[in-house]
Formats: C-alpha cells, structure tokens, sequence
C-alpha cells in the first residue's frame, strides 16, 4: 500500500489509543455495574450521551469545560442514582434478563427527552481553547485534545484503583460483590453501596460521552451505536473485570486503527469478528471469572 | 386472571381457537397491512420464544435468522427465478442453516456470553450482506421481491389486494402454529421443559441438555426464517435492516411485552407493540418515550408479560 | 403492598392514556374527492429536522393549491407520515397511505434505501410517486417504472456539477473519503466520470463505515498524501463530524474540503468553524432569491409562514416535488394515473429556482445546481453560503436514459 510509512503506523496506534480511551473509560463503567450488581446496563449508551449534554447544558450556564468535566459527571451519576434507587432496585436477584431489559426502555426514554428538549438535530461542542492545535509527540503532530482524553483516561483508572483497593469503602464495595449475604450480616448497608456503585458506573460513562462530545459534537443517538462497541469491549475483557476493561478497550481501539488504515470497509466488522474470536477460544473473556453468570 | 379450568380447557384446542381469531383478526384491526405485521412479527416472536422462553436461552442475534429467510426468499425469487413457494421453502432452510452455524459457535456459552455471541455474529451476517452489494443490494436492501398473482389452479388470487393478502400470510402461520404446537407435546417438547426446569435433572435423567439446546436453536431458525420471507412478500422488498442489531431487540421486546414461554404472547407482545407504536407516532413525533415507558412499566409490574398477567395473575 | 398499589394507579393510568389513543382525533374527516397526498418522511431520526422542513414546504405547495380554488373545487391534502428513516416501515406506511388513505399520489422520502423501498410499493399498485431524494437508480432500470417521477437531484449529477467546478479549480490531486453505502458510491463515480475527462490523480480513495463516529483514523494518512483537494463524500452527521475533526487535524492549511452536498440545516447545527471555508453543492439555497424571482416568492411565502426562518434545501425539494404532482393533476383535469403521468411527462416549469424540465424518457427533474462556500455568518444568521457558480439545468449533465436502460 503507498502512502504508509512507519511514523504514519506509529501516529495511527497512537490514534487507536485515544479512541481506545473513551471505550476503557465505557467499559470500566459498565464492567462495574456487572461484576458488582450483575446489571448488563443497557441504557450505558444514554448516560454517555447525557454526559455530553450535561456538558453543553453547563457551557451554557457558564461553567467553564473544567468544571464540567467535574460536574457534568456527578449530574449524571446522580441521574444514575435515582434510577438505580426508584427502579432497578426492585430487580436485583431476579436474573440477568429483567434489569437488561428495563435499561433497554430506560435508553430509550433518555434518548427521547433529550430530543424533545435539545433537539433531534444534534449540537456543535467546541474544543476547549487551551487544548486546541497540534501537539508534536516526536513521531509527528497529533490533535492535542486527544493527548488529553489518553491522559484524563489514565487519571481516572488510577483513581479508581486506588478508590477501589485503598479506601475502606473500596473494601466493602469489593466485599459486596463477592458475598452481599456476609456483608449485610456484617451490619453494613448493601443497599446504599449498590446505590453508590450505580452512580460511579453511570457517572464514568457520562465523562466518556463528554470527553467525546469536543470529538464528534453532540447528537441524541450518539450513544447508541456506541453501546454495541463497548459492550464488545466489556465482553472481550471479561464481563465483571476491570483490568480486562482496560486491556480490551485499548486493543480494540488499536485494532479499529489499524483495520482502517489497511482496510478502512472493515473496520466495524473487525471488532465484532474480534468479539467472536475471543469468545469462541476463551468464552468468559480475557480476564472474566470463568462460570460467572453462566 | 383467568379462571384455571376455563384456561386448561382453551389449552387443548389452542390451534383451532388460534386459527378462529386468525380469521376475524384483520377485520378489528385499524389496516390491513399492520394486521399483516402483526402476524409475521407474532412468528418472528414465536420462534424466537421457543429458546428464550422455552429454554431461558437469551439471543441477541435473531436478526440474522429472521433477515436471513427475508433474503433468501427474495434472492430464490429475484436471482434464481424460483416460483413464491419455493422462497419460502428456502427462507425454512436458510433460517435453520443460519441457526445450526450460529448456534455451533453460541451453544458452547451461556447467561449474558450467550446473548454477545449471537448477536456478534449477527452483525457478521449485516455486514456481509451490507458488503455484498452485487448479491444483496447492500445498503439498498433487495427490491422487487414482488408476487402480485398466486396461482392456485382452480382460481387466480391477487396478493396485492390487502384482504388477500393478509390470509395468504395467516394460511403460513396457522401452519406454524400448528407445527410448533405438535413440538411442544412431542417428547422433543417434554425434554425442552426438563432442561429448563431443572438442568441437573434433565441431564441426570439422560437428557442430552446441549442437543436439546441446539436442535431448539435450530428449529427457532426455521420459524424466524419463514417468518421473515412472509415479510419480504408483503413489503416485495428486504431492507438491510431487516438484519440490524435492533431487528433483535425487537423481538425480545415483543416477547417480554407479550409473555415470554406462554404459547400466543408472542403476538400479543407484537400486537401491542406495534399498535402502540402506530398509533402513537400518528399522535406525536415522541412515541419512543411512551414505548420506552410501556416497557419499562411491564417489567417492573407484569414481568409476566400481558398474556402471561392474563392467564396467570400477576406475580414473578 | 406498597407495589401493587403504584401497580394499579399505573393500570389505570395506562387504560386512560389508550382510551385516549383510540379517540377518533386520528380518524379524519375526508371528503371523497380531496385530492390526498401521502407524505412518508422520516419525522424521527437523525433527519427529524429536515424532514420537519419538508413538510412545512409542501404545505406551502397545497396551501397554495387550495388557494387558487383547487381542481374545479377539489381540494388537495398532505398525509404525512412518520417512515422512521427505515425502508420496512416506510414500505409499511406507504401500504397503509394507498389502501387505507386512498392516497392519489406518494411524495416524500430522504434516504435512497426508503425511497427505493416506497418506489417498489408504489410501483407494484400502480400508484405514481415523485421522489425528493438524491439516488442515481431510482431513475434508471430496473428499479424505475412508468409511475416514477424523480423531483430530486441525483448523485451523478450533483458530483458532476461540484467536481467540474473544483477541480478546474482547486487543482487535480484528489483524495476522496467516502460514506460505504450506495449514496457515497454514486456520488464517487459522478466525481471520477467529470474527473477522468479533467485528467486528475486520485491519491486514495477510502471508505469509511455509515454512521462513523470517529475518523482521526484516517486522517494522518490523508494529511501524509498531501493532496490539493479532499472530496468528503459523506452525509448528514457524517459530514458534520468528519468535517470538525478534519479541521481539528490541521487539514484545512493546505487542502481544499469539497463535499458534494452542503446542507442548510446541517451547516446550522455544526457551527461556522467546522464548514468555513467548504465548498459544495446545493439543489437550493434561499440567497439565490437575488436573481431568481421565483425564489423570492417561495422564500416570502415561508417566511410569513414560519416566523421570518428560509426554507432548507430538502424542505424546498419537498415543495417542488407536492406542487409538480399538483400541477400534473390540474393538466390532467383529475388523478387518473395515466393522464397525470402523460401531462407531467416533458413539462417545463419554474416553481422556485429557475428553468427546470421533466425528461420524458425517465422522468427525472432537469433542473440547476447550485456551488456553493461556506461563510461565517454576518448580521443576518440565516446567510451561511456564498452562491459562487449556477449550473444551469442541462438534460447533457445527466446519465444518458439510453445508459439508465430506457429504450
């Protein structure tokens, strides 16, 4: 093929891994809310495209893009929280169908608000200006924005590590998922944890859409043909794992990439193939608990 | 709920009942076309409910099964120049080829890995068609999938004709339901409702529970396949979506909505669904949020679904 | 218990809400001899805005109708109707327009797939439907029949138009990124068809997936090509985002963006940033009111019909394909489909944007593109575009009907 030199290789992985930023920061969410509460949230596309309006809705007011990115997200995960408390809630120990099915009429409810008050149009959401512009990175110049989703990526990983492994808290949400029935014995509150974990899990994909909302604007469905791709990304890392997360999110980012420079007509049917492959030779993913939920 | 005796004795002759209400269906229906809808998505539901409601086996993938028969019905007609009948003998076949290979790769996983992987190979399915344009039409769809005259020998029907039309397709599905009801009380049938009651059990009791699994996939394909080459008849085209992701939720809408492992709640789920949807979206450009909020309302308070709530009461 | 409580309340609220559905607010009083036109287009979906403007547009089209008293007092009457941006349930609602609604005439559509889908319906009960949306096969075999009229433009002559005039232009090294679907496929061959005369180089020709969401992929390894001009063949939201992140790229420096179709409402929604500066082309921009008085008449007539907003180009083509069949029914004295089909067939009109012809031989609009550039927008909000070159309407810049298939 003409044109492909190594730096362009060098500046195309570079580009799989931003885009693979935003899928980790998806998959992180939704591999939470399944290893903690077995809920397959389908309504994950939603809140990663209420993340994006939350942020347009806040630049109007005048917060500036900082902040949002601080606000936007807790906005949502509150959201994330009434729903959890008001209707998903009364579906816990009743199988995996009945919470996925109620995220799907959830996503579509959200959706469905959000056109009628931001309409089915779609809004433009500029680039921060201090982030603007090209960042030369030795091997060529690349979007500066998208140096900064990479790097707000692997803040949020390292804080929810150290969330999860170093903070009493983090103990027991750990604790909670392995044996709710110990912990509640233990005169610890499960039902506030869960309702906690629903709003971190929410709240990480509101700050995926709003990370991406600079990218590709804002629009109603945004969430929605994103919601297949992570899930792709949950299910190759191993549904409930968050290391898994990381690692697949990455490589399908990777692989997206580099299918479309060589064989840019493939590129959405690379992950799915990927996902099959995977699943065939190792059926609970990279990194999943093998036999859990099954 | 109904009363228990009443509902037994309705039980035994389903079929007879069912083709009864086949017959006067049309008529209470606000169009012809949505009635024919109805009755292929109610199929489509059927066939799909025999593995999620028969054997608790969730599919996200059924698309393939159901736009998989709509294309092979319309490319027997269109490219190979095969009579109508003929397309949907191969739209049977197709439907349960697809199910034995999507099924040989899914039937090895279970619960939510279950769900991934037939709907990953599903979209391996739409992509291929969405790629093979000189076969497919690709984004296009496939046009002129178009039957106007069924001959019959004695006398001549005309398919366009909307009355017409919707018998033809409702002859189709008594068939099916027919044949699926002759399933259900074979011992095929018994072994299916052993797996599901109590795995273990089943394959103690020398139940071969993966076979039963997969022959219930297969046989799901066969309906799912015809199904969808009534539909290519009806609308005489097969548009791509036909295959897509949302093809496949649909359906487990439909039979969630309708009462997943009860006999006719597939069609009430399509029924409903598409009434609403019809006729909310004459009323608003918003019908998705009342859609949305049906569904999640029968899930919170009639996890049995309209049928199921109306055979059995409430309750989970 | 507390749940069967909100259980009941919700019961009931439900049995309300679907006694109201069946309200005959739906069933609506028509009298036999309106002349009924049904409208499917996509109200929701990512064209909702669009389509929203169609309607609007051909309702200008009756209105008008109406208000020079009709066909010897028969009115005429838009049934619009919701196809949802998918081909099945376009299909279904076109069925239900023709055998239900009586529908004399089906106009509408903005896809290819949906208005292939609604031809194939249409044409299998013999019912005439004037498409508004861009597609080559629509007008060529075997897709096309007797009762198929074409009011939109189609791709070879909308890139034939563009490519003539940006590569003589711009200059002649060219990358095309196109959408992987029939509309990206047409619109190419239309590019190459002009361009091979013109004698480009096409450094790389790339496809991107319908709907793509992120194309930083590709766009390092155009910006290594270097090329003069980069054709963007993609559409709606595609456009829109492919066009932010090629201008994040830096790609504008030291290429030109040309896109086939630049749209009004999408122009709108993205924001001036993302399109200064790219030139495509356009079946109808209100500025063109300045010299076509044609033009001028429509954009009043919306304006005071929609508080001082312009007609989008989609919405326009909504207006002209309603007011042809109309027109088509008043030379015809009636709605029998073979008169109308003889009376449109060859007619020549100006209903706003100047000379156009229906060709005989395919029933295809001749009619004028327009280039157009995006601007910042001045004083005036709704003025994004400079009209910069007029193809006039030339039945030459066509595919041939002998090449469509027609004897």
């Amino acid at each position: 093929m003409d044109g492909i030199t190594p730096d362009l290789l060098a500046l195309q992985l570079f580009t799989g891994l931003a885009l693979g930023a935003i899928y980790v920061l998806l998959a992180l969410g939704m591999s939470l809310l399944f290893g903690m509460l077995t809920v397959v949230n389908f309504a994950h596309g939603a809140f990663y495209m209420l993340g994006a309006y939350a942020g347009i809705l806040l630049l109007g007011f005048g917060v500036n893009f900082w902040f949002c990115l601080l606000f936007a997200p807790l906005l949502i995960g509150g959201i994330g929280m009434l729903s959890e408390r008001f209707l998903i809630r009364h579906l816990y120990g009743r199988g995996i169908d009945y919470p996925l099915l109620l995220t799907f009429g959830l996503s579509y409810i959200m959706v469905e608000t959000v056109r009628i008050f931001f309409g089915t149009q779609g809004l433009p959401f500029d680039t921060p200006d201090a982030l603007q512009g090209a960042s030369d990175i030795m091997i060529g110049y690349f979007p500066t924005y998208r140096l900064f989703v990479i790097g707000v990526a692997i803040l949020v990983i390292a804080a929810l590590w150290l969330f999860l492994e170093r903070t009493p808290y983090g103990l027991i949400i750990r604790a909670g998922a392995r044996d709710p029935q110990i912990v509640r014995i233990l005169g610890i509150d499960v039902a506030r944890v869960w309702l906690v974990v629903f709003g971190i899990g929410t709240g990480l994909a509101a700050l995926a859409g709003l990370l991406a909302a600079p990218l590709q604007g804002a629009s109603p469905e945004m969430g929605a043909s994103i919601l297949a791709e992570s899930f792709v990304v949950t299910v190759v890392g191993g549904m409930g794992s968050l290391v898994g997360a990381v690692v697949a999110g990455l490589l399908v980012g990777v692989v997206v990439a580099m299918t479309s420079l060589f064989a840019p007509e493939m590129a959405q049917v690379a992950i799915f193939a990927l996902m099959a492959i995977v699943l065939l030779i190792r059926p609970q993913g990279f990194f999943g608990r093998a036999g859990l939920m099954s | 709920m109904l009363n228990p005796d009443f509902v037994a004795r309705c039980k035994q002759h389903r079929v007879i009942l069912a083709v009864a209400f086949l017959l006067i269906f049309p008529l209470l229906m606000p169009f012809k076309a949505i009635a024919v809808n109805i009755l292929i998505y109610g199929l489509y539901a059927l066939g799909f409910n025999m593995l999620f409601g028969t054997l608790g086996l969730l599919s996200f993938g059924h698309a393939a099964l159901f736009g998989g028969g709509a294309y092979a019905c319309g490319l027997a007609m269109i490219r190979l120049g095969l009579p109508w009948w003929m397309g949907i003998v191969c739209a049977v076949v197709i439907g349960m080829a697809l199910a034995a290979i999507i099924g040989a790769f899914a039937i090895r996983t279970r619960g939510i890995y279950f769900a991934m992987v037939t709907m990953a190979l599903a979209q391996c399915v739409y992509f291929i068609s969405d790629q093979w344009v000189s076969l497919t039409g690709g984004e296009n769809g496939l046009r002129d999938v178009t039957l106007t005259k069924i001959d019959l020998g004695i006398t001549t029907l005309n398919f366009v004709d909307p009355l017409t039309r919707y018998y033809v397709v409702a002859f189709f599905v008594a068939i099916a339901l027919f044949v699926l009801s002759r399933i259900l009380a074979s011992p095929f049938g018994a072994a299916m409702e052993a797996v599901r009651e109590n795995e273990a059990r089943a394959r103690a009791c020398g139940y071969d529970v993966r076979a039963t699994r997969y022959l219930a996939f297969i046989l799901s394909g066969g309906f799912c396949g015809l199904a969808g080459a009534l539909q290519a008849l009806h609308l005489s085209i097969v548009p791509l979506e036909t295959l897509a992701i949302a093809n496949s939720g649909l359906v487990v809408m439909m039979s969630l909505l309708g009462g997943m492992g009860t006999f006719f709640g597939p069609f009430v789920g399509a029924g409903v669904f598409l009434l609403l949807e019809n006729l909310v979206s004459l009323w608003t450009v918003h019908w998705q949020i009342f859609v949305g909020a049906a569904f999640v309302a029968c899930v919170l308070f009639f996890p049995r679904g309209i049928w199921g709530t109306i055979l059995l009461g409430r309750g989970r | 218990m507390e749940t069967s409580k909100k259980a009941a309340v919700t019961r009931r609220t439900l049995l309300a809400a679907s006694s109201l559905l069946a309200m005959p607010s739906i069933v609506r009083a028509q009298s036999a001899d309106t002349i009924k036109i049904g409208f499917p287009v996509p109200l929701t979906g990512p064209y909702g805005t669009e389509a929203k403007d169609q309607v609007a547009c051909a309702q200008i089209a009756i209105a008008e109708f109406n208000e020079a008293g009709g066909l010897n007092g028969r009115k005429a009457e838009l049934l619009v109707r919701d196809d949802k941006l998918d081909p099945g349930e376009a299909a279904t609602r076109t069925i239900e327009l023709i055998e239900k609604d009586g529908a004399n005439f089906i106009c509408g559509s903005l896809s290819a797939a949906v208005q292939l889908a609604v031809n194939n319906v249409a044409k299998q009960r013999g019912v005439i439907y004037n498409s508004i949306s861009q597609s080559d096969q629509i007008a060529a075999l075997p897709d096309w029949s007797k009762t198929t009229f074409h009011e939109g433009m189609t791709p070879h002559l909308t890139a034939g138009a563009v490519g003539r005039y940006a590569f003589s232009k711009y200059g002649k090294k060219v990358v095309f990124l196109q959408a992987d679907y029939a509309y990206g496929h047409e619109m190419v061959a239309g590019f190459k068809a002009v361009g091979e005369k013109m004698g480009i180089e096409v450094l790389a020709d790339l496809r991107h997936p319908l709907g793509a969401t992120d194309f930083s992929t590709l766009l390092p390894r155009i910006q290594s090509l270097k090329p003069d001009i980069l054709v963007l063949v993609n559409f709606g939201r595609d456009q829109q985002i492919s066009l932010k992140q090629a201008t994040d790229f830096g790609l504008k420096k030291t290429t030109k963006i040309v896109a086939p179709v630049l749209l009004y409402t999408a122009r709108q929604a993205a924001g001036e940033k993302a399109f200064e500066g790219v030139v495509g082309g356009t079946s109808y921009y209100w500025g063109i009111e300045s010299t076509v008085p044609t033009a001028k008449a429509f954009n009043d007539r919306y304006r005071k019909a929609n508080e001082g907003r312009v007609p989008s180009d989609y919405g326009a083509l909504g207006y002209a394909g309603v007011r042809a069949l109309l027109e088509g029914a008043r030379r015809a004295g009636g709605t029998d489909t073979a008169k109308v089909i003889a009376a449109l067939e060859g007619l020549k009109y100006d209903f706003y944007k100047g000379a156009q012809e229906i060709r005989a031989c395919d029933h295809q609009a001749v009619q004028p593109v327009f280039i157009i550039e995006s601007k910042a927008a001045g004083a005036n909000p709704n003025d994004v575009f400079n009209v910069i070159s007029t193809d006039a309407a030339n039945a030459d810049n066509l595919v041939s009907c002998k090449d469509e298939g027609h004897v």
